[in-house]
């Protein structure tokens, strides 16, 4: 039966002590065959099979997962959600994912918290003030929702920010209205449950160990609970896609790197919106708990020890506090890492490849939550008619051979 | 962050190299006859797996020489560093400390930071 979240029952289980809620996602052993096998339980692949059974009709769907739901790179974000990007290719998939975000919590009758309080990002030098008018151009062309603003307009918006006493005075940003932030294990969770009611399978604490291929198709995956048969494989483990397609002999042009972010204690309310610098590296948004959100750079070398080096958040530090010295003396509470999958031309891979029923949805690197339901609609499309939908086509492997690359460094750099 | 033994300056600390990715990666010798899927592989893809693998550092505040390294991507310990110019030791003569593909060490992840084995 679907689960309803309303304020009727919200009294109603407070009344009975919050103690008969009921469980969100059914806990199932594996079948022997499904139709289509997700590996990945984060945002893009809970996506994925929750679009396929609502939108494609398919009925018999896995969702396999390592850890726990959303315990990679979806639940150790911060959040940024946005679609400026330089290319029509890009803002294409970026606001299709911005529309959807949109009415996410709705459709999935559950709270994602989805908080459109918009985004700066800032220019420093020449350089970024042309490189940045130039995307705001592009976006508008594009029907987003881009604008120039000025450092007088910036500091209206955020009054706290040090734009002139500094070694990088900020010359002006470019500003996303819609923009925003969202709530990640919230995404997890409300794809998982409404996937679930449709009849997916989630099945966590299970690692894939090999995906089976002969004659050049897809047998199935051999995982910690046994061989499990399937036609049709789409990997989306981020950092970890890179080992999975080399137990099927296939080479992906991804590095895996750690990202890194932080949180402050909490504090009352001093930043509404969402401030990215990619010159000094530094950017921060306010939880809704007060907490200052942080994100700082990649090490500089492959990792998967989702750690993350201290000279790159002393980095981060340095420029937060030039850019925003209210902070100077606030104490942080948390540090993390999550292994980012890096592409050459900081675009994602949402492709079929040489193995038939193969498809992988990565490389999303450091900046892929904003696009969690755009990727996994279009990658469901792909995975249920063995084809790229429109939106994707141009995020296939092959422009790698082709050379027909989609450069996003400047709009994704490592910030997001 | 951990430290580099710099092969001519000896023990460093790491921020003060550069990594220049996989190591021993050869430019193709007949790059008129290749096709652009073989191009595609020297210029776009690199090794990356979880464990052991060969790769550059560059000592960039330092000696500014460029050297080779063995380091276990699982747990980033550098198990070997050999100057340019010598043979690269066999892979096979480092313990891996992962048991399946996607695995985690007993230690040295940043999963299980405090697990002792
Ligand atoms: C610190 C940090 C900050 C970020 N900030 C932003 C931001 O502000 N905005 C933004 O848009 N993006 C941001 N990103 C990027 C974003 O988090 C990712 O691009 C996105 O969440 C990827 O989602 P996913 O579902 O593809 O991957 P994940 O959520 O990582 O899910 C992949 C899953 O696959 C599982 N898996 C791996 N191997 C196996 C296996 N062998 N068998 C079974 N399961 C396996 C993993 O356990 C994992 O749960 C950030 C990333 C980090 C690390
Ligand atoms: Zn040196």
């Amino acid at each position: 039966m679907k689960k309803k979240y309303s304020i009727y029952s919200l009294v109603k289980n407070s009344l009975s002590d919050n103690q008969n809620w009921k469980k969100m996602w059914r806990n199932p052993e594996p079948r022997k065959f499904y139709d289509v096998i997700i590996v990945g339980g984060g945002g893009h692949g809970l996506g994925t099979a929750y679009y396929l059974a609502k939108e494609h009709g398919l009925k018999n769907i896995a969702v396999i997962e390592k850890g726990w739901l959303g315990g990679g790179n979806t639940g150790r974000n911060t959040t940024i959600i946005r679609s400026n990007y330089l290319w029509d290719e890009s803002a294409h998939l970026y606001e299709h994912s911005l529309k959807l975000w949109e009415s996410l919590s709705s459709e999935l009758n559950y709270n994602i918290m989805f908080s459109q309080r918009g985004v700066l990002n800032l220019a420093h030098n020449e350089h970024d003030v042309k490189e940045i008018r130039r995307r705001v151009s592009a976006n508008k062309l594009n029907g987003i929702d881009s604008e120039w603003v000025d450092p007088h307009q910036i500091k209206k918006l955020v009054p706290i920010m040090n734009t002139e006493n500094c070694r990088y005075p900020v010359l002006g940003a470019s500003y996303q209205p819609r923009a925003g932030v969202a709530r990640h294990d919230a995404v997890a969770w409300g794809y998982a449950m409404r996937a679930d009611e449709l009849g997916v399978d989630i099945i966590q604490n299970c690692e894939v160990k090999k995906i089976r291929t002969a004659k050049g198709k897809v047998q199935g995956v051999e995982t910690s609970k046994g061989f499990i048969r399937s036609n049709r494989v789409g990997v989306v483990a981020s950092g970890h896609t890179s080992v999975l397609a080399a137990t099927a002999g296939i080479k992906l042009p991804l590095q895996s790197k750690a990202l890194q972010a932080l949180v402050s204690e909490p504090i009352k309310p001093v930043i509404n919106t969402v401030v990215m610098s990619n010159a000094v590296h530094a950017y921060v948004s306010q939880s809704d708990k007060g907490e200052l959100v942080i994100g700082a750079g990649t090490d500089g070398y492959n990792s998967y020890t989702q750690r993350g080096g201290y000279n790159i958040i002393e980095d981060t530090i340095r420029a937060i506090v030039e850019l925003y010295p209210i902070f100077g003396k606030m104490k942080m509470l948390r540090q993390w890492g999550g292994i980012v999958d890096i592409t050459p031309d900081a675009s994602p891979i949402l492709s079929k490849c040489e193995v038939e029923g193969l498809y992988f949805n990565c490389g999303w690197g450091t900046g892929g939550f904003k696009a969690t339901p755009g990727s996994a609609n279009v990658f469901a499309h792909t995975i249920a008619k063995n084809k790229a939908h429109k939106i994707n086509a141009p995020f296939s492997v092959d422009r790698f051979v082709s050379g027909r690359l989609v450069d996003e460094h400047g709009a994704a750099a490592v910030a997001h | 962050m951990f430290t580099i033994r710099c092969p001519y300056c000896g023990e460093r600390d790491q921020s003060e190299f550069s990594n220049g990715g996989e190591a021993h990666v050869a430019r193709p010798k007949d790059p008129e006859q290749i096709s652009d899927r073989e191009w595609s592989e020297y210029v776009f893809i690199r090794a990356n797996p979880k464990g052991i693998y060969y790769e550059r550092w560059v000592h960039t505040h330092g000696c500014k020489k460029w050297f080779n390294a063995v380091r276990n991507t699982s747990t980033d310990e550098i198990l070997k560093v050999y100057k340019m110019g010598e043979a690269p030791p066999p892979l096979k003569g480092f313990k891996n400390t992962i048991k399946t593909p996607s695995g985690e060490p007993d230690v040295g992840s940043g999963n299980f930071s405090v697990k002792k084995p």
